[in-house]
């Protein structure tokens, strides 16, 4: 049996994942990633748009502040976030920015003078001061009320994650490629490690640590059509779930991004709206306007998304043979600006679609895009219920998306979570004592019934099809877990995932070799995923009300009085074949930002019992302190700096804010 | 719409090189198979359609199948490219797939790109070195609009192998850093975040394994799937180290 002993076991390679495993090293703590494929391929690399921060250092982002991001995100939720990580977040992510800045991110950059720009599709000049030249500058994203996301060029991702990457070689942190995690070693509520499956040789290793990391990114691809990349399978999450111990949070928030090519679902990024761009219906009609007249295009992605569904069943849309679909017109941006910034889109639309997007429109419909939901923690990252059990990005709900998250916000919330998880970690692998002791025999334990399992895939007598059970589950999610949702489709998802479950327990395999063997690692994979789907279809069944991305049909309206709560889902046992679903409250009283309409989307819900006095309480408590800075005021709402590590505490510099 | 032939389906024909090291009875071998082409049909959508309905054991590796990630270079009809990308209708109805030469074989199209580039890296130093106690709290250094869009440009590359394919240099010497490890410290020599100087740079890559190496056949910047000016950069750093060399200090 072949073990490895280490400080805190990082699993996953993406931007979550590196943060973290640089932050706990430079505490001092040996530390090792697993990844299922070389760390600066993980899906983090994709992201085009841009990351917010509020800077405020443009002309577009002028007055902008911690208290502006905080609104926005909050109301992007549809206030199902854990407002004091959202203030935890907001405060940390101008510094995780300049931090990247350091390791070389080459963020593009505020120049001086007058530019031309597309606003709402009129041409505007935007005029940037001396004083600005050479910050870091920032463009508009649907959500924000000020342009705060960052951005390089038309690769963020890629320069971030390439960042991150050199960093983990410059720190020395081994990061083992093409490793799979199986299974959490755990007992008696303390997680002490991972099995892991080498996808090369086929061999198990345990990886035994005094605390483990899930940074393993997002579940899109449980969907068929997905913009995620296709190792995004939710299996990290589900090594939680099968613990029976740790809990799932909110998983039936699923978002559905507005601009996916049709038919590939590769991403056009929000910066195509948010730099000017338009969307037009079958007859070239720009229809945005006449729903959501005030953000238009830019409104939140769940409402952007809704819309155009809206749109095309009201038969405007563009008939193809892959189903209808709308047009995302760049055309009016003109071509210096696309090849500079948006030229990764110029790349997709020629080589999946054959179109210059300069002079044509492009095929675009709404395709799941990010999971809010994920392994529930507490602000520090850390299980509730299983711990040593560390979780960040997002793969985790900590919880700052709730029912929806705004672009830009993701990759923020990976740098973010991972230095602040990082220190909890480190103080933790501190006071619980290094190595602590665990027993061998818990390891072979977990060890034997991992090859035991993959045993009887490899030489058992199954007859399903993975391949087959995975298209159905992710057709299934498709038609009855999408942006439109009824209690009756849903509950048809349910029983029919159900049996794919059940079914997936008898896979057999064509290929029954041990070691590189892609047929297995689908079958064991499409058992994971089985539950993940599980968990977001009964979660969206039983959530009788419309909040951010999970919208009802037959509840059309958000119900606070109901169902402002935080999904809860564990699987307590093998033999089941659907979660147990629990709920946790979100508390009114205590809200920096009591529930209200979000200003875009439909202005429709039901009140809170609590929201009423909690609204009153705000306002005298600020009336009470007129003379009181913003910090001062925010600081009378809801106290949260408490809440963050010590040397990530303290204010954030602007122009118009200098620090002492 | 889709700029796609709309004509009748093709058959394709598809020949790949398999071979599975971790096997003992593994050879090397061509072996063919057949599908209908569809509309907009990559070698992404053809590689995965063989797995699933006709080979489950087939190795390929692709991760974002948008281009943008570098897993999935490949030799196809001979010349090294992403195949994710690669529109089936762009090829002949008898395409020839091979793995990327030059990297570690896993099985059949997929190579070990990961583990060398780590190692490059490492070789290289290829990181942001910097001594600089940034104060997070503080407004970030300045940098001109022009040279973020600068390093931006050569950062693009996305380490996908095809310039060691593609290299003359590499075939002969496995030690040899390629357009790759040249094109990264050319980036990190712009960044003014990096402190080194050019003795620095020369220690690392002035000899035959570095700048010295190249022979200038070109080959990196015609495969490169980011169009990186390879070429110029190369010779751009063979300036600079042999500057380096005869005036140190
Ligand atoms: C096309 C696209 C564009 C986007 N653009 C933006 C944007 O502009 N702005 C923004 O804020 N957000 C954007 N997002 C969202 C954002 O990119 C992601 O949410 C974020 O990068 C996730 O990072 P992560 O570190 O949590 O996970 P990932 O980057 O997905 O990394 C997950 C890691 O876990 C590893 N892993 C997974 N399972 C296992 C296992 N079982 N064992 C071992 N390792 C495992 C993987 O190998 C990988 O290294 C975009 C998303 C998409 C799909």
């Amino acid at each position: 049996m072949k073990i490895v002993y280490t400080d805190v076991l990082v699993i996953g390679g993406g931007l979550a994942g590196l943060r973290t495993a640089v932050g706990v090293r430079k505490r001092g703590l040996d530390t090792l990633i697993l990844s299922l494929v070389p760390a600066k391929r993980s899906h983090s690399v994709a992201a085009q748009g841009g990351m917010q921060a509020s800077l405020a250092n443009s002309f577009m982002g002028a007055g902008d502040s911690e208290d502006i991001h905080f609104e926005d995100t909050v109301r992007g939720s549809d206030w199902g976030a854990d407002q004091q990580v959202v203030r935890m977040f907001v405060n940390t992510a101008p510094k995780a920015i300049r931090e990247l800045a350091a390791w070389g991110v080459p963020w593009s950059r505020v120049a001086r003078g007058s530019r031309e720009s597309v606003v709402n599709a009129k041409k505007i000049t935007i005029t940037e001061s001396d004083e600005a030249h050479g910050l870091i500058t920032a463009r508009d994203f649907g959500g924000t009320k000020k342009w705060r996301t960052c951005y390089t060029s038309d690769g963020t991702g890629h320069t971030m994650l390439y960042a991150l990457g050199d960093q983990t070689i410059a720190h020395g942190i081994p990061v083992l490629e093409r490793q799979e995690a199986l299974a959490l070693i755990h007992e008696n509520g303390h997680c002490h490690g991972a099995v892991v499956r080498d996808l090369i040789t086929g061999e198990l290793t345990a990886y035994v640590a005094t605390a483990t990391v899930i940074a393993t990114g997002g579940y899109g691809r449980i969907y068929k059509v997905s913009t995620n990349a296709i190792i995004c399978e939710g299996t990290g999450v589900a090594l939680a779930l099968e613990t029976g111990v740790a809990t799932l949070g909110n998983m039936e928030a699923v978002q559905f991004h507005p601009t996916a090519i049709v038919t590939a679902g590769i991403l056009t990024t929000e910066g195509c709206r948010g730099d000017g761009g338009v969307l037009r219906d079958v007859d070239g009609h720009r229809f945005m306007p006449d729903y959501e007249p005030e953000k238009k295009e830019l409104a939140s992605r769940d409402v952007v998304s809704r819309r155009m569904t809206e749109h095309m069943r009201k038969g405007k849309g563009v008939p193809s043979r892959y189903g209808d679909h709308l047009w995302l017109d760049i055309t009016g941006l003109g071509r210096a600006h696309i090849e500079k910034n948006l030229r990764e889109v110029k790349d997709i639309c020629e080589y999946f679609l054959g179109i210059d997007p300069v002079k044509e429109w492009i095929p675009v419909r709404p395709t799941q895009h990010y999971s809010m939901g994920g392994i529930r923690t507490d602000h520090t990252g850390q299980s509730p219920t299983l711990k040593g059990l560390f979780s960040c990005g997002e793969s985790a709900c900590w919880d700052m998306h709730g029912f929806n998250r705004l672009g830009g916000n993701s990759v923020a919330e990976t740098v973010v979570s991972g230095m602040i998880v990082s220190e909890f970690i480190a103080d933790f692998c501190q006071t619980e004592g290094l190595h602590s002791r665990i027993d061998t025999g818990l390891v072979r334990e977990f060890m034997q019934r991992e090859q035991a399992r993959l045993d009887t895939l490899i030489h058992g007598d199954g007859t399903e099809s993975a391949t087959e059970l995975r298209e159905r589950m992710e057709q299934v999610m498709m038609d009855r877990v999408g942006i439109f949702r009824t209690g009756e489709e849903l509950g048809k998802a349910v029983t029919e995932l159900q049996e794919l479950l059940v079914r997936s327990r008898n896979i057999g395999l064509r290929s029954r070799v041990a070691g590189a063997n892609p047929e297995l690692v689908s079958a064991y994979r499409v058992q994971k995923m089985l539950k993940i789907a599980l968990c977001v279809a009964q979660g969206a069944l039983l959530r009788t009300e419309s909040r951010g991305a999970h919208f009802r049909e037959d509840h059309p309206q958000r119900n606070d009085r109901d169902w402002l709560k935080r999904t809860l889902a564990t699987w307590n046992s093998e033999a089941d074949t659907l979660p147990t679903i629990d709920y946790e409250d979100i508390a009114v009283h205590t809200m920096e930002l009591p529930p209200g309409f979000r200003g875009y989307g439909a202005r429709n819900h039901v009140d809170h019992p609590d929201t009423e006095a909690r609204v009153a309480e705000v306002e005298r408590i600020l009336s009470e302190i007129p003379e009181a800075d913003r910090f001062a005021r925010q600081a009378a709402l809801m106290e949260y700096e408490s809440l963050l590590p010590e040397k990530l505490r303290g204010r954030n510099e602007r122009l118009t804010e200098r620090l002492p | 719409m889709t700029g796609q032939g709309e004509g009748a389906a093709r058959r394709l024909t598809i020949d790949i090189l398999r071979y599975n090291p971790q096997d003992p009875e593994s050879r090397p071998h061509m072996e063919t198979f057949e599908l209908d082409e569809a509309p907009s049909m990559t070698l992404f959508v053809a590689l995965n359609d063989i797995r699933d309905r006709q080979d489950p054991s087939l190795q390929f590796d692709f991760v974002c199948r948008a281009g943008i990630c570098g897993s999935c270079a490949m030799l196809i009809d001979g010349r090294p490219g992403l195949a994710c990308r690669t529109l089936t209708s762009s090829l002949g109805e008898r395409i020839t797939l091979a793995p990327l030469p030059f990297f570690e074989l896993i099985g059949d199209l997929s190579v070990n790109t990961g583990k060398w580039m780590r190692a490059m890296s490492e070789r290289l130093e290829a990181w942001v070195h910097s001594d600089a106690d940034v104060d997070l709290t503080r407004l970030e250094a300045r940098m001109e609009p022009e040279l973020a869009e600068q390093i931006y440009e050569l950062e693009r590359c996305i380490e996908c192998g095809c310039c060691l394919a593609a290299c003359g240099t590499a075939r002969m010497r496995e030690d040899f850093v390629g357009a790759v490890g040249l094109n990264k410290i050319a980036r990190l020599r712009l960044d003014p975040r990096d402190q080194r100087e050019d003795a620095d740079y020369y220690e690392l890559i002035g000899d035959d394994d570095g700048v010295f190496g190249c022979m200038s056949l070109l080959g990196c910047q015609d495969v490169c799937p980011k169009e990186l000016g390879l070429q110029t950069q190369i010779a751009y750093m063979r300036r600079k180290m042999l500057r380096a060399a005869l005036f140190p200090g």
